[in-house]
């Protein structure tokens, strides 16, 4: 029966990595998730060393230089306080990368797991959690984030839970979707044949499989999130002032854009800039990790 | 081991599902027993709920009601395999094995060979030695015809016989006794499909299994099988060594389905028994023979009562109020 | 064969899909003739080219990726090559029909079994709809549908009826050409014979020639007059049923016809071709079969092999077997 093997030769033995690298080797090849790669490595960078790279305090105001346009000292200008732009953008990073990240992560474990465990057993325990997460998507995600907030009181950690949670029944239901497709596959029974239990079939066999919408939508909620935060912010819910942060920035210039556009410019372009490289790069490990797209 | 017991008894096994339109009968009141190291080939068509009771017989599905009888390892007594517990099936799984129709859905896209041969040695911790395992692997693969330079391919890049022959190799690797095939080559071309039934056929002489090959395609079934049933809508009609039932049908249906077989011959195609209308549903069937509805010889008592499953002759077995009385 | 006689003639036909990863070579310098009122059984394993050929005969060849490259396909002794897209669009359902491999999908779920038929005459022919529903009725009665069912949904039908009703459609403007792709393979054994036998049956009464595609040698013997048998985008032989089961005469249609197992005698172990179909991206050089061929010679790496008149009308495209039979 090996001769099957032996008169077919086409198919060359590939090289064993460990799943790891195996996927950062198939992510290299994608440009655009490698550019995706890079600002979100160099934001982070920012965010870590803030202190060493702005060139001002974030929070000392500067009476006499306010709203003023990019120059040579303050090259993305002031603001109404005098305070630099550019240094309030590199230490608000800090703020919303954590708020989008960690809020995100809330969302993705809770919900995935909620999801998860109510698409694999489906009956009274599917219906009731997704009763409870109906309930909860039909209050709109700002007002349950205030209410939470409101809650648990104004800090950075609170904000980052409120957005969080206000987003769980988003993710409940893709992954619950996804997982009763993928539950339903010939593969899943086969691995039930041999022995595998409940717990390694959803978190070996159904979850990686229904990743790529769960990835999509967690690059997309990165941003949402970010948003999100910023809006409590604005209404004093979240970061107080005068501690930086994107969307408090974006929303504190709203009142002078017609005469200082820039204000709302960079720290918009900056939430922008930080979407899309997430998009990238969120449509890139959704490729990488599907073996069926590589070679 | 004494070799006159049957290995598996089957006892009035019944599985219902529960439909808005009402209790569907997939496997309605099914006896039968399996020797060791025996083929019995299952075949019938589609919804006629063969590859039902092939999952009953390994549990992948509970059963209504009935017993699964499966031999002790040391021959003594019986264990009911739809009624042991969640541990003791855990054990039981490494002696009852199924392998899949579909050679395309029945492997994780995401794992590679070599992961998808370990994963039933990983659930069920065989080795703690992982230069052993890898030497149970490499055994495997060689075992049924895969070259060791495929372990880190992925299945979609394999072609259906390929990929056949390790959803195969995953359902050996406990070292089973007893393996349903669920229409393992239906999904091959002719070439691949014999490829792989010399394959389980070799298998089979070297280890002894035992198999229940469930299949579709009767010159398949005849090929590899000792003894066959024939199921309609949920029962055995026919049960009999399988030169016996090629040559001496006695269940009308069984007679259809034979003269329905496509024979690349010429001049050899027996006269054809067209069967009128379609199967009817499986859901809340009547008190009666299954068949009658669509059988051209029946009669006024086809329609009360279900036929019993009786010796007709010696080993073959058949559910009619007119066999051998037929023509 | 006298000329106004032949219906269909493929002559060095070559379908290529151009994909990202390469090209694969559907069908290479395919030839084939089909005869008024002849049934031709279509053989050959997935991935032969069977399908792409039949898709290529009505131009309905999905581009991209695919690309007819050469050939000519002389229907009726015009290239329907050389034809616009409109003309072909006369063609299709007129004078060449098609019947899909699965009766599931090829019917709309939305529309009734009746309005279908209907809109296929009307397409093709100047009735009002009120003719063109009768004419349907007419046309499910003839396929064994009772006229009372004519207003259902597909989704009422069972797979064997919807597939008398792809058939009923397939007929409904009485084409000359009928092309089956797999009919029966969706369907249960006793289905099957339902609907072989109704293809039987019309066959004789539309005097309709067919293309059958199959995988399963038994139906061919069955329904078909003639036999092609495909190997990697090339006919390998080709001849009258009767001389081709009776005398099977290359390597490759000798394997498959032994690797069939037999319903009447009991083998130990089958015959296989061993090795697998080459990859379509990568076909070997000279002849595609010789890499698995137990008859292989030198030359069969080198050249590729021309069709030969073994014996009358019994073409074969292998060079070793013809040398044998003294026709070399």
């Amino acid at each position: 029966m090996n001769d099957t093997e032996k008169i077919v030769p086409e198919l060359t033995k590939r090289k064993r990595r460990g799943p790891f690298m195996e996927v950062l080797y198939r992510l290299a090849k994608s440009p655009l998730a490698m550019f995706g790669l890079a600002i979100i490595a160099l934001l982070v960078f920012c965010a870590i060393f803030a202190e060493v790279i702005a060139p001002y305090s974030p929070i000392k105001q500067d009476l006499m230089h306010m709203f003023e346009t990019p120059s040579a000292e303050h090259w993305l200008g002031t603001d109404e306080f005098g305070r630099d732009i550019l240094s309030r953008l590199i230490y608000g990073a800090r703020v919303s990368l954590q708020v989008g990240f960690i809020a995100v992560g809330i969302a993705l474990v809770t919900g995935g797991m909620l999801g998860a465990v109510s698409g694999y057993y489906s009956g009274w325990l599917d219906n009731s959690i997704m009763r409870v997460m109906d309930v909860l998507l039909s209050i709109p995600q700002t007002l349950l984030a205030i209410a939470i907030v409101a809650a648990l009181g104004p800090s950075l950690m609170n904000l980052m839970i409120a957005v969080g949670i206000s987003a769980v029944p988003t993710y409940a239901r893709i992954v619950r979707g996804s997982v009763l497709s993928i539950r339903s596959m010939e593969f899943i029974e086969a691995a039930r044949a041999v022995g595998s239990s409940d717990l390694r079939i959803i978190l070996k066999h159904i979850l990686p499989n229904s990743m790529a919408p769960i990835i999509v939508q967690s690059t997309l909620g990165v941003a949402s999130a970010i948003l999100n935060a910023a809006g409590l912010s604005f209404i004093g819910l979240g970061i107080q002032p005068p501690n930086p942060e994107w969307g408090a920035m974006l929303s504190g210039g709203r009142q002078y854009i017609r005469d200082y556009p820039h204000m709302t410019l960079y720290p918009g372009l900056a939430i922008m800039l930080t979407i899309l490289a997430l998009n990238f790069l969120g449509d890139g490990l959704r490729d990488a990790l599907d073996p069926k797209l590589k070679r | 081991m004494d070799n006159n017991k049957p290995y598996i008894k089957v006892e009035n096994l019944k599985k219902y599902f529960s439909t808005k339109r009402g209790l569907l009968h997939a496997v309605d009141d099914v006896s039968f027993e399996i020797k060791r190291g025996e083929t019995l080939g299952l075949v019938g068509e589609s919804g006629c709920g063969k590859s039902t009771l092939g999952r009953c017989l390994i549990r992948l599905l509970d059963s209504t009601s009935g017993k699964v009888l499966l031999q002790n390892p040391e021959g003594e007594g019986y264990t009911d395999v739809t009624k042991v517990s969640a541990r003791e099936m855990k054990e039981l799984r490494k002696r009852v094995q199924i392998v899949f129709q579909d050679p395309y859905s029945c492997l994780n896209p995401r794992l590679s060979v070599w992961e998808l041969i370990a994963e039933p040695l990983i659930v069920n911790s065989i080795y703690d030695d992982k230069a052993a395992m890898r030497k149970r692997i490499r055994e495997l693969m060689d075992t049924v015809g895969l070259a060791e330079r495929l372990e880190n391919s992925y299945p979609h890049e394999l072609d259906g016989g390929r990929r056949q022959r390790i959803g195969i190799a995953r359902s050996l690797a406990l070292n089973p006794e007893f393996i349903v095939l669920d229409e393992p080559v239906s999904a091959l071309d002719v070439c691949i499909q014999a490829q792989v039934l010399n394959l389980l056929n070799s298998l089979q002489k070297e280890f002894n299994y035992t198999y229940v090959f469930i299949s579709h395609n009767l010159s398949v079934v005849r090929h590899v099988s000792d003894r066959i049933a024939v199921m309609y809508l949920g029962q055995i009609v026919e049960l009999s060594e399988y030169k016996e039932l090629f040559a001496n049908p006695l269940h009308p249906y069984t007679q259809a389905l034979l003269s329905a077989i496509p024979v690349a011959k010429l001049d050899v195609q027996r006269e054809r028994i067209i069967l009128e209308g379609d199967v009817p549903s499986p859901i809340e069937p009547p008190d009666a023979c299954r068949f009658a509805g669509r059988c051209r010889y029946a009669q006024e008592v086809c329609h009360h009562g279900t036929p019993p499953l009786t010796e007709f002759a010696p080993g073959h077995f058949v559910a009619c109020h007119f066999a051998g009385k037929l023509d | 064969m006298a000329d106004n006689n032949l219906m269909l003639d493929i002559r060095d036909l070559t379908i290529h899909y151009e994909t990202d990863s390469g090209v694969v070579h559907a069908v290479e310098g395919l030839n084939l003739q089909l005869g008024r009122g002849e049934s031709l059984g279509f053989v050959g394993e997935t991935g032969a080219g069977k399908t792409t050929t039949a898709l290529g005969i009505m131009r309905l060849i999905p581009n991209p990726p695919g690309k007819i490259k050469s050939g000519q396909i002389l229907f009726d002794g015009e290239d329907l090559l050389k034809k616009s897209e409109a003309e072909m669009r006369r063609i299709r359902g007129a004078k060449i029909a098609m019947i899909f491999q699965d009766p599931m999908t090829s019917l709309n779920p939305v529309m009734t079994v009746d309005k279908q038929i209907a809109e296929m005459i009307r397409l093709h022919r100047n009735v009002s709809e009120h003719e063109a529903l009768k004419q349907a009725g007419d046309m499910l009665e003839l396929v064994g549908i009772r006229r009372e069912r004519m207003h259902d949904y597909p989704h009422q039908f069972s797979g064997g009826m919807k597939q008398r009703v792809v058939i009923a459609i397939a007929l409904a403007c009485d084409p000359e050409l009928l092309i089956a792709d797999e009919p029966t393979t969706a369907l249960d054994v006793t289905i099957q014979a339902q609907v072989l036998e109704l293809m039987k049956k019309l066959k004789q009464q539309f005097s309709a020639s067919m293309i059958l595609i199959t995988h399963d040698l038994g139906i061919v013997a069955d329904i078909c007059d003639k036999v092609a048998i495909m190997y990697a985008g090339r006919v390998v032989e080709y001849g009258d049923k009767r001389s081709l089961y009776a005398n099977p005469l290359h390597p490759y249609t000798i394997g498959l016809f032994r690797s069939v197992p037999d319903i009447d005698e009991d083998v130990d172990e089958l015959p296989v071709i061993p090795g697998l179909m080459p990859d379509p991206m990568d076909l070997p050089t000279g002849c595609a079969f010789h890499p698995r061929c137990s008859m292989a010679e030198e030359c069969c790496s080198r050249e590729r092999p021309e069709m030969k008149e073994l014996e009358p009308g019994h073409f074969v495209a292998c060079p070793v077997r013809a040398r044998m039979l003294g026709q070399a």
